[in-house]
């Protein structure tokens, strides 16, 4: 198959980035996305060109590193896969094929296609702890949870943090990803313990790092690799406002001598 | 205003929205008298009574002050929203979404000088602040409603202008639902279909004052 790419290549952060136009053929439909990349940066490599920056690591869908915002759609045009799962043989011999990276003011472009994502962990930071006993091996099933409840949270601990809700947003929002995060401890007695300043903590720490706010579009629904629902920022929404209005106050002992 | 975080800020605009919505259907039923074929008596008894309770009267400032609220945290929102990309995509967005969900800020700004139109053209001469037009008095609201649809050109203004708010409010509802919380396997796509069906209401039943005149009182 042959395609016509148009690549953002962009030196560094500062540097004026461009939409460059290579052109591929011979690749087997079989190929991953990447795979398909790896043959151009191999030609680049050889006639002395500058090969293409993109994140990848496991190349198996789980680990969150790869991007890539393929023909106006993070992940490509197939539902629930992330990039590195994506084939050629969901393209059509001979298109053009536009590549951008993430854009938001919250990940700053590196080079070409990689950007900084570690505004996400910033946010997961910001989080805190979840508080749990050391000591021996609890006995399986001693903390009863309702089947649908772990299910839930389950659905919500399947985020990998790859950032397509925020390219995939209007508005470059990360809510789908706090959500997420949020949801996963919030829906088990394990992490009810901190709930509340969690939830307070993660929400202000986002909106220091230039992400925007949710105007319910759900094109991060749409977009996310995992299926992650937005019923998930409804939640996080629902343990803010209750974190707000109805968590306790905290103590403050005032020593005076 | 730009202190309160991204979900407060989000939550307050629903709860003013929601008030909104609520009031519209005040403003409807009143509108929906003028149909009534006994030359105005229902309708300028509705729009006296709502001009003269102690009550509503207090409703009026909250109403000012529910619009005030929205419309300012709605630009805030939407300035924080457009500076969170600051260089747009080559290839714009093709995600599979509510295609009408992403004008809710142009939506908004047609509301808004419509709604700006309708002071001019009512309230601020019920207050004095503009003279009526010759021939009709202060409080007339009826002739003044009949004198303005028997202009062409305004009826169609005003119909799109409803038009743009019943787009507005499809999205409004459901996502106001969203943003306090209350989304549920069990009823979201009830409220998805009721604030659908409100929206249209309402659309439809302001744009029925302006079409009956337009086609019947001629």
């Amino acid at each position: 198959m042959n395609f016509t790419l148009k690549i953002w290549r962009q030196k560094n952060v500062e540097a004026k980035g461009e939409l460059v136009t290579y052109d591929v053929s011979g690749i087997s439909p079989d190929s991953s996305f990447f795979e398909m990349l790896d043959t151009l940066n191999q030609t680049l490599i050889m006639t002395g060109g500058d090969p293409v920056a993109f994140d990848h690591d496991c190349r198996e869908g789980i680990c969150g590193t790869c991007s890539l915002y393929i023909n106006g759609r993070p992940h490509g045009p197939v539902k629930g896969v992330t990039t590195c799962q994506l084939h050629m043989r969901s393209f059509a011999h001979g298109n053009t094929i536009h590549i951008e990276p993430w854009r938001a003011k919250a990940f700053p472009i590196i080079r070409d296609l990689v950007v900084d994502r570690s505004a996400l962990d910033k946010i997961i930071q910001a989080g805190g702890y979840v508080s749990v006993n050391t000591g021996g091996v609890p006995d399986a099933n001693t903390i009863p949870i309702p089947k649908e409840k772990s299910e839930a949270a389950m659905d919500a601990a399947a985020c990998i943090g790859c950032g397509a809700c925020v390219a995939a947003c209007s508005n470059a929002a990360a809510m789908l990803f706090i959500g997420a995060k949020i949801s996963h401890l919030a829906l088990l007695p394990q992490g009810r313990v901190e709930a509340a300043k969690r939830v307070q903590k993660m929400v202000a720490c986002v909106d220091t790092l230039g992400f925007g706010n949710c105007s319910n579009t759900y094109a991060c629904e749409a977009e996310c690799p995992k299926g992650i629902s937005v019923v998930n920022i409804a939640r996080m929404n629902r343990e803010f406002i209750g974190a707000k209005l109805f968590s306790e106050k905290e103590k403050v002992i005032k020593v005076s001598f | 205003m730009f202190l309160y975080s991204s979900i407060t800020k989000k939550v307050l605009m629903a709860l003013a929205g929601l008030f909104l919505v609520t009031f519209l259907s005040v403003h409807l039923g009143i509108n929906l008298m003028l149909l009534k074929n006994d030359g105005g008596r229902l309708f300028t008894e509705a729009a006296t009574f709502m001009g003269s309770n102690a009550l509503i009267k207090v409703f009026e400032v909250v109403l000012f002050a529910g619009f005030l609220l929205h419309i300012a945290v709605g630009l805030v929102v939407s300035g924080q929203n457009k500076s969170a990309r600051p260089s747009p995509y080559a290839v714009s967005n093709s995600s599979d979404t509510s295609p009408l969900s992403k004008y809710m800020f142009h939506t908004g700004i047609i509301v808004f000088i419509f709604l700006l139109l309708h002071f001019f053209d009512f309230y601020f001469i019920k207050i004095g602040l503009v003279a009526p037009p010759p021939g009709i008095a202060i409080h007339d609201f009826y002739s003044r409603t009949l004198l303005l649809f028997s202009t062409p050109w305004y009826s169609l203004l005003y119909i799109f202008c409803f038009i743009a708010l019943g787009i507005h409010l499809n999205h409004a509802i459901q996502s106001a639902f969203q943003t306090l919380g209350w989304n549920h396997g069990k009823y979201m796509d009830a409220v998805k279909f009721l604030g659908s069906a409100y929206s249209l209401v309402i659309t439809a039943g302001f744009a029925l004052v302006p079409i009956c005149i337009l086609f019947f009182k001629h």
